[in-house]
């Protein structure tokens, strides 16, 4: 019984959205599934913060090795959970003044805004910045011409990071007009609209049968990993 | 000392010093931040309805402004948003400092952005859909009460939003440790819906017209009516390239003979469309590290002002460029 | 030598990285942009509108992708103002709703100030659900839109009236980081109602060549990275920057971010290149020393 409601509920919910997109009658039994979704998706931010809480407070509690830094991460989030959620520091909305919680959660100049602003931002944005360092280095050291595949990517990556710069007109802008199709930035844009594109429709085509069928495997009830291995 | 605390010094005094001489050129603090008064008068006959806004401004908005009228009090100095570029800037460096070697200052500042990252999501999740599409489907009168006066006067009580309640307890059971069979309800009902979803439209957007965007003509004319060879080789490449790539992944039968040299035709498309990839994904990460550099040497040391924020910014002042 | 390059510690190439990056940006350095048709493709879709006709901006992004998209987020609203187009912007991503505040303020309060909220603009915020919020908007907003991010009931904005969802709209702009993004757009709204929905988007490096696929059947206009920022910031200054007596550009600033940013873009791709070039000499360097032995 733990197996099979889960099972149909999958089932239902799925066909529900099938269903509701051939037949108009049937939108809005889509629409209200959808909503659900969209509530259960904001829901789940809830749980990934929960879940957050649950593994640092017992690495805390445990003292492992670093356990120090779980302290931190705990303070962070629960001093960023009491302001969003208290609208510290926020004031009311001007249309309804009267209304205290009215006001926007993040409001410029809120606390809440400059952890965003000062802290959340920075910390994340340096961390994706931190790519532009791997991936030089990766190119020094992993990026080969051993055989012909290799040659052919780094053939390409080479036109691409030329001529989407400067450099492309600056090598190849001189080329005469009978060979003007192999300036950089011309190359390129030939590569991207014919081999990419051929390259990346198969795959996108590749995806989308699989996608379909897993989907429809999850559907019927054939594949049925998502709901663990425990019999509870 | 050793060797690796050494270096961590003798980085740390580089720094401070570079700073030290930055502040020394411009003979005041640099990184200061200034806000433009925003009185909001929401109520005029009441006192505790109305309140100032603090927007972003510039140096050189508070200067004029002083010089037309030194009591002014729309523009002013923030003291909370300088301390904030000054730890904005700090943060900065932790997280690059990963560069050199793992370090304490680094896991710092990513234990913080873990657990500010995941709060930040959790209140927007809250605030922007748990109150108005959960609380104020089931009682729009206390929510309309409480934090969303603007809530529709109209909006009715839907028992039906209890399927969703009930779902989403169901599924923060999976923080308890025990009954997890609960949390499956909702797990199924999420994943159903993707699969309804993504079933259709993967069939429709990726399958169908993908298809029906290859089908491209091999014969291609110009404006003039003549044979236009180079779109007609375009279309050419596209399909073989298509179709060859498609072999490739086609695992039904042995990669011999004539399927084995299609195979391969594809797996060189592939690696051009890799190289592609690749060439596109430097672009972008470089970009990334240019505006965290900006925002070091524009907000924070002053040394550039690509936007017209202050009076100074040293390199122009050097002359260099 | 080889052997010196062959053990040269990592953290030497990122010095190279950091300041191959640092020293464009400390010298300011630009470069003339000739616009690829993509790009224009793009400005001719905003171009063809009418004043007064309804655009949705989509800012499915956040600080993590601001460096690529940034740039275009700010010439996009820039580019909707002029042709004074009615601005609906909405978001995907949390932090999404973030950047529509700061370009808000960056574009519109700075720059257009006689623009009203509620007339001429107006945020619609986020919502939890990716393509779940796509589907809901594609039939009836009001579903999950009950007010907008400011927290003003829908109905009470006026230029919300008649618009029941998305379909409305006379053109959609996209700007993507990631998942939810421009191939949700493409996939759940335009390839279902290819005659009502028109997108163009602004995406990542990373996910430029991965849409290429759907251009331009389902997607006229693409702006790839920060190259299709800088040649779309192009063709809206050429257009619409203020000029003076003598027609030289009178404008600076935060208009020209995707063009001063290919400065570092240019001087960071060459060293790419040059690090690939030595890392396979010394490659066959060593395979060559290998069968000498």
């Amino acid at each position: 019984m733990k197996r099979q409601i889960p099972l149909l509920i999958a089932m239902i919910a799925g066909f529900v959205m099938i269903v509701a997109y051939f037949i108009p009658y049937t939108v809005s039994w889509g629409d209200t599934v959808i909503v659900w979704f969209d509530v259960l998706a904001a829901i789940a931010f809830v749980l990934g913060g929960g879940n957050l809480l649950k593994v640092h407070l017992k690495k805390t509690s445990d003292q492992v090795p670093g356990w120090g830094y779980s302290v931190i991460t705990i303070v962070a989030f629960v001093i960023m959970l009491v302001i969003g959620l208290g609208k510290i520091g926020v004031n009311p909305a001007a249309k309804y003044p009267e209304f205290a919680w009215s006001g926007k959660f993040s409001e410029m100049g809120s606390p809440f805004w400059w952890l965003y602003e000062y802290v959340f931002k920075p910390l994340q944005a340096t961390i994706f910045s931190m790519l532009a360092f791997y991936v030089a280095s990766a190119a020094f050291r992993a990026f080969r011409a051993k055989n012909i595949e290799a040659i052919l990517l780094l053939a390409t990556a080479f036109i691409i990071l030329l001529g989407r710069t400067a450099a492309g007109p600056a090598l190849t802008g001189w080329f005469p007009d009978a060979i003007e199709g192999l300036e950089a930035d011309k190359l390129t844009s030939y590569l991207m609209t014919v081999f990419n594109t051929a390259g990346n429709r198969a795959i996108m085509i590749g995806i989308a049968l699989g996608t379909a069928s897993v989907s429809l495997k999850i559907l019927l009830g054939v594949e049925r990993s998502y709901l663990g291995s425990g019999e509870e | 000392m050793n060797k690796s605390n050494r270096l961590w010094v003798i980085l740390f005094i580089i720094g401070a010093v570079l700073v030290a001489g930055r502040m020394l050129i411009s003979q005041s603090l640099i990184g200061k931040a200034y806000v433009q008064a925003v009185p909001v008068n929401a109520d005029e006959e009441n006192e505790d309805h109305k309140w100032t806004l603090y927007e972003q401004s510039s140096q050189t908005k508070f200067n004029e402004a002083v010089l037309e009228d030194p009591n002014q009090t729309k523009y002013l100095f923030s003291f909370s948003r300088t301390i904030g570029v000054w730890i904005a800037a700090l943060l900065t460096i932790f997280v690059l400092s990963f560069l050199i070697r793992d370090n304490p200052l680094y896991k710092f500042a990513e234990s913080i952005f873990i657990g500010i990252s995941a709060a930040y999501w959790m209140v927007v999740g809250f605030w922007s859909t748990v109150v108005p599409n959960l609380f104020g489907k089931l009682s729009p009168d206390m929510v309309r009460d409480w934090a969303m006066p603007g809530l529709g006067i109209d909006e009715r009580v839907e028992l039906m939003y209890i399927v969703p309640l009930v779902l989403g307890l169901m599924l923060l059971w999976i923080l308890s440790p025990k009954g997890g069979w609960i949390s499956r309800w909702p797990t199924a009902f999420i994943i159903g819906v993707f699969c309804g979803l993504r079933l259709i439209t993967f069939i429709h957007a990726d399958f169908l017209s993908q298809i029906r965007n290859g089908i491209a003509p091999l014969w291609m004319v110009d404006s003039s009516g003549s044979f236009d060879f180079w779109e007609s080789l375009r279309n050419v490449f596209l399909i073989i390239g298509v179709l060859s790539c498609l072999v490739y992944f086609f695992f039904s039968f042995e990669h011999k003979g004539i399927i084995g040299k299609t195979a391969k035709l594809g797996i060189w498309f592939m690696m051009i469309t890799f190289g592609a990839a690749f060439g596109y994904t430097v672009m972008g990460r470089i970009a990334l590290l240019a505006i965290r550099l900006e925002f070091l040497f524009d907000d924070w040391l002053w040394l550039i002002d690509p936007t017209g924020k202050r009076l100074e910014a040293v390199i122009s002042m050097l002359g260099l460029f | 030598m080889i052997e010196f390059l062959k053990n040269l510690d990592r953290r030497w190439i990122f010095l190279l990285m950091l300041l191959s990056v640092a020293i464009p940006i400390l010298l300011q350095t630009q470069f003339e942009e000739t616009p690829s048709k993509l790009s224009i493709a793009v400005f001719d879709q905003l171009e063809k509108l009418e004043e007064g006709d309804k655009i949705l901006l989509a800012f499915d992004f956040d600080p993590g992708s601001e460096g690529e998209l940034g740039p275009m987020a700010t010439t996009f609203v820039r580019h909707c103002c002029e042709k004074k187009l009615k601005m609906y912007f909405m978001a995907l991503w949390p932090v999404g709703e973030q950047m529509i505040v700061d370009n808000i303020a960056r574009v519109i309060k700075a720059d257009f100030p006689e623009l009203v909220y509620g007339t001429d603009y107006m945020n619609l915020g986020f919502k939890a659900g990716n393509e779940g919020v796509i589907k809901v908007v594609l039939t009836d907003m009001r579903q999950l839109y009950t007010t907008d991010a400011e927290g003003t009931a829908i109905d009470e904005i006026p230029m919300m009236q008649g618009v029941d969802n998305i379909k409305a709209m006379d053109l959609m702009i996209n700007i993507s980081a990631g998942y939810p993004g421009t191939k949700e757009w493409v996939q759940y709204a335009v390839t279902r109602y290819p005659d009502k929905i028109t997108l163009v988007a602004g995406c990542t490096g990373v996910q430029a060549p991965l849409l290429y696929p759907y251009i331009p059947q389902q997607l006229p206009g693409l702006l790839a990275a920060i190259k299709g920022a800088a040649e779309y910031e192009k063709l809206v200054m050429d257009k619409y920057g203020k000029r003076d007596a003598d027609g030289n550009m009178d404008e600076e600033g935060k208009y020209f971010e995707g063009r001063r940013r290919m400065g570092p873009q240019l001087v960071a791709h060459v060293l790419m290149v040059l690090l690939i070039v030595v890392g396979n000499l010394i490659f066959f360097a060593e395979r060559r020393r290998e069968k000498r032995q």
